[in-house]
């Protein structure tokens, strides 16, 4: 009787695990569809030219996202590479060489305070702090001092995006098993190259996922690169210059947008983050399954 | 445990001592966000009943209400004839007040600019570049202005102050009226877009050479410069709540939909325009008790309200507005009852 | 000659290791700094806990209040189907299905909060006509899901399989082994995700704008509109009003606190479960 039982509650667990990835694919696809229904207009009015024309007008009703496509894009991986030596380094610091102690738990509250930071606080401390500075710079190098633009954004984005990577990849260079890294030791290798060949490979698909949350973050994130970005609906002449993002355009404009086709093309925009993140997403997982090391 | 007892019961009573209290909800423009947060500051301190408006932006509002997720909505620019049609010609628009859209700038030494329509265009068009532009200059022969780059700061989310600023610019501007025309988003040919009245108020009083549009009352709190500006008359008007006022004297047809911008009035100042309340002629849908709780607040904030305006640097109703304002809010019905019959006064 | 170029590397690499990781709380310092010089002077305990001014608004605790039940109720929301998920993910490394989750989830953390806030009114506001806390906490939880899922799976990923062997060989069934063993020895992980989510959503502002939409006075009721810590921040912050904007930055600063708390308590907790291997 009491064998019986127990298997049933093995065949209920199972059951409830095996049903759980349908729930996300069902609200995925309500995404995609809800999505497209809406953007549908927008594309049957201007079709592949909403990716290749650069002109956003909404007045003529004239619509193209090139250049809020271009600015995400640069965003996005330029706030990327300036963080990941500061977050990799973090990462492997706390979860190698100091894992405990006073100060490791004193760092890993101040990365997770970081991760809460609300992104509106950000955006200020952006405005009122760094930007002014940037101005300064702007000055000496002799361009327009806008303080606000596609470095600025970028460079607050990275500030924002190093938690995610520090910590899930401290987690996971933390459980790297003793017994691989003693083994390393004792074959007379040096905590660098312990780190190199034995550490890094075995959490490289953990890192990975850090730095693709990481990535995820940079592209969405709306409120500090809208206060950042000088929000000019054109592609930037150049780094120091104004651009929009496709998220913050879709926030300037969501609430206001009252006419038809305005709606439909911001909607497209946001299908299209969609394509793009699913994009990146599929080539970071052909990397992953190439790395990946079993345990 | 007696402790535990009381805080229980206070806080049952937090809830249900607020439970017969009547919440009105609207959304819309943020120009006038302040004085809206005054006037339901107040209403309810007298009234007792609550109005919960969240300043999402005119084009949010308008949309809100025809979700009818709102009560109310509140927009700086009036719904077009066409859409007006589109969405069953039953909405009203409400005047409440009016209120100028200055031409902000950070100029070293703070001095006081007088600007054209020509120049105006011009600058935003990206054909004026500095500010020692011969043009400037002339009508400016006491200042000395520096040879500086302007830099232009507009709109970055879709606003009313957008749509009365490039209502203006259409006007007096063959050019950007086929260019850009007029709108709350439109696609500006440069300059840098900021969120809100507040975020180009703040860009402008940090980039040195900036200029850019601005509601009055957020240069005035924010202690920013601003431009003379020349009107159809010919003569220099200074933006002030005199001058908006004298703005609105003019013909206004009987829904209240016009626009002040480049008005004829003499000492009108010509960027100008009123601010909406936006509600639907027949309330049927709602119940009873609200309805008539928001023909109250309407009736309120065209009367008892306005006097709200001026300290806070808006422009109350003229008389004649004020009266056309009456005339449109008797017009809301509930089951074919006018429901300011039977207004609380 | 080798061994000292070796410890040359060894060494010049943990410096620049620990240079780095220095360099990456310093723009937190600045920060935390700001808001404190900022905050500090606001906070008494009148602005804190008193319900109601003089002044029209009810005082910030309606925005803690706000923010403290979206946060429990997206938690509510989003846990279990993301640990259950995060579960299946490390149950099922080869499949095809799984793969296909995996991919699904990253998909989902690209997603602009701002879309999922749009979706969320799409879905669960313009049909009922009302906002409501509700709409925002379901939002929010969207945006919780892929962090918890993929922390959960990495981790439970990491845990030897000769721990769930050795349950499993003591005759344990396979249900208990997973909630009674390996869960709990994943328990730092697992809640260092959660916690992650949570710091994620408690500074949201974009998804709430058309969910829960805000609100002026205090609001326990979960069907009606309400006010969140962050979504107050923004509007006094840019607003012409030298007293909103510093009890914008006291609410920053009680922002900050309640996440340093959130922090606290999730690492005390796990370190009561946590199982050393």
């Amino acid at each position: 009787m009491e064998h019986n039982f127990k298997i049933n509650k093995d065949r209920l667990y199972f059951r409830v695990i095996n049903i759980s990835p349908y729930f996300l694919i069902f609200l995925l696809a309500s995404i995609y569809i809800t999505l497209f229904i809406f953007s549908y207009p927008a594309i049957k009015q201007f079709g592949l030219s909403f990716i290749t024309s650069s002109k956003w007008d909404p007045v003529f009703n004239k619509f193209g996202s090139l250049a809020f496509i271009y600015s995400t894009i640069v965003t996005s991986i330029l706030s990327l590479i300036i963080s990941l030596p500061f977050s990799i380094s973090l990462a492997i610091y706390l979860g190698f060489y100091k894992k405990e102690g006073k100060i490791a738990e004193f760092l890993k509250t101040v990365i997770e305070l970081l991760a809460g930071m609300p992104s509106v606080i950000y955006g200020f401390w952006g405005l009122f702090v760094f930007v002014p500075l940037m101005r300064n710079l702007e000055i000496k190098l002799g361009v327009l001092p806008y303080g606000v633009g596609i470095v600025s954004a970028s460079i607050i984005l990275a500030i924002m995006i190093i938690p995610y990577t520090t910590i899930i990849s401290r987690e996971v260079i933390s459980l790297v098993p003793n017994d691989l890294i003693e083994a390393s030791y004792s074959l007379g290798a040096t905590k660098y190259e312990t780190i190199k060949n034995v550490v890094f490979p075995y959490s490289l698909s953990g890192i990975f996922a850090g730095v693709l949350l990481s990535f995820g973050r940079a592209i969405g994130e709306t409120m500090a690169v809208t206060m950042l970005i000088g929000n000019a609906n054109s592609i930037p002449q150049s780094l120091f210059g104004p651009g929009n993002t496709m998220a913050s355009v879709i926030a300037n404009e969501f609430t206001e947008a009252t006419g038809d086709i305005h709606l439909s093309s911001l909607f497209l925009i946001g299908l299209l983050l969609l394509i793009i993140t699913s994009i990146f997403n599929l080539l970071g997982r052909v990397v992953i399954n190439k790395f990946k090391i079993e345990g | 445990m007696r402790i535990l007892f009381f805080l229980l019961l206070s806080f049952l009573n937090l809830i249900y001592a607020h439970a017969d209290e009547v919440t009105l909800i609207g959304a819309g423009a943020t120009f006038p966000y302040p004085l809206y947060s005054k006037m339901f500051q107040e209403y309810y301190s007298i009234k007792k009943v609550k109005v919960n408006y969240q300043a999402i932006g005119s084009g949010g509002g308008i949309r809100q209400l025809i979700n009818k997720t709102v009560d109310f909505g509140a927009s700086d620019a009036f719904i077009s004839d066409e859409n007006l049609k589109k969405y069953g010609n039953n909405i009203l628009h409400i005047p409440i007040c009016i209120g100028a859209v200055v031409l902000s700038y950070n100029l070293h030494g703070n001095p006081a600019i007088k600007l054209t329509p020509e120049i105006i265009s011009n600058i935003f068009l990206g054909k004026i570049k500095k500010w020692n532009n011969p043009a400037i200059a002339t009508i400016n022969p006491d200042i000395k202005l520096p040879d500086q780059q302007i830099v232009v700061i507009h709109r970055s989310d879709g606003s009313g102050t957008t749509f009365i600023f490039t209502d203006y610019l259409s006007k007096v501007s063959e050019e950007w009226a086929k260019k850009f025309g007029k709108g709350k988003s439109i696609n500006w040919p440069i300059g840098l877009g900021a969120k809100g009245n507040p975020g180009v108020a703040g860009l402008i009083k940090q980039i040195p050479g900036s200029i850019g549009y601005i509601e009055l009352v957020y240069a005035l709190h924010n202690n920013m410069s601003y431009a003379q500006v020349k009107n159809k008359n010919e003569n220099y008007i200074t933006p002030s709540i005199q001058s908006v006022s004298y703005a609105a004297n003019i013909e206004l047809p009987e829904d209240s939909r016009v626009s002040l911008t480049n008005t004829d009035a003499e000492q009108g100042y010509p960027i100008s325009g009123f601010t909406w309340i936006l509600t639907y002629n027949d309330l049927s849908n709602l119940n009873r008790n609200k309805a008539q709780e928001l023909v109250n607040l309407f009736w309120w904030m065209t009367h008892e309200g306005q006097k709200l305006a001026a300290p806070l640097e808006y422009a109350p109703l003229s008389p004649k507005a004020q009266s056309i304002a009456e005339q449109i809010i008797k017009k809301i019905k509930y089951n074919n009852e006018i429901l300011w019959n039977t207004i609380s006064k | 000659m080798a061994l000292i170029k070796k410890i040359i590397k060894d060494k010049l690499f943990q410096t620049i290791i620990f240079l780095f990781s220095v360099l990456t709380i310093v723009p937190l310092f600045f920060i935390l700094f700001y808001i404190i010089k900022k905050g500090f002077s606001v906070i008494n305990l009148n602005f804190l806990f008193s319900i109601t001014t003089s002044t029209g608004h009810d005082t910030i605790f309606r925005a803690i209040i706000g923010s403290l039940f979206i946060i429990i109720l997206a938690s509510l929301i989003a846990i279990p189907p993301g640990i259950i998920t995060g579960i299946y993910l490390s149950e099922n490394k080869k499949n095809k299905l799984a793969s296909i989750i995996r991919l699904l989830t990253e998909i989902l953390q690209g997603l602009p909060s701002i879309v999922i806030g749009i979706l969320a009114y799409l879905w669960f506001v313009k049909p009922i006509k009302t906002f409501s806390a509700l709409s925002g906490a379901i939002s929010l939880s969207i945006i919780m899901l892929p962090i918890i899922v993929r922390s959960t799976e990495e981790t439970l990923n990491l845990i030897p399989i000769s721990l769930k062997e050795a349950s499993l060989a003591l005759g344990v069934p396979y249900y208990k082994t997973m909630i009674k063993v390996i869960l709990p020895a994943g328990i730092s992980g697992i809640s260092s995700g959660i916690l992650l989510s949570i710091a994620r959503i408690a500074g949201e502002t974009a998804p709430l704008l058309f969910t829960a939409f805000g609100n002026p006075y205090l609001s326990f009721n979960i069907l009606k509109p309400t006010e969140t810590l962050p979504l107050l921040i923004f509007n006094y912050a840019t607003s012409p009003y030298e007293k909103w904007h510093q009890i914008a930055w006291g609410a920053s600063f009680v922002l900050i606190v309640i996440v340093f708390i959130l922090n606290i308590l999730a690492r005390l907790g796990s370190r009561k479960w946590k199982v050393k291997f």
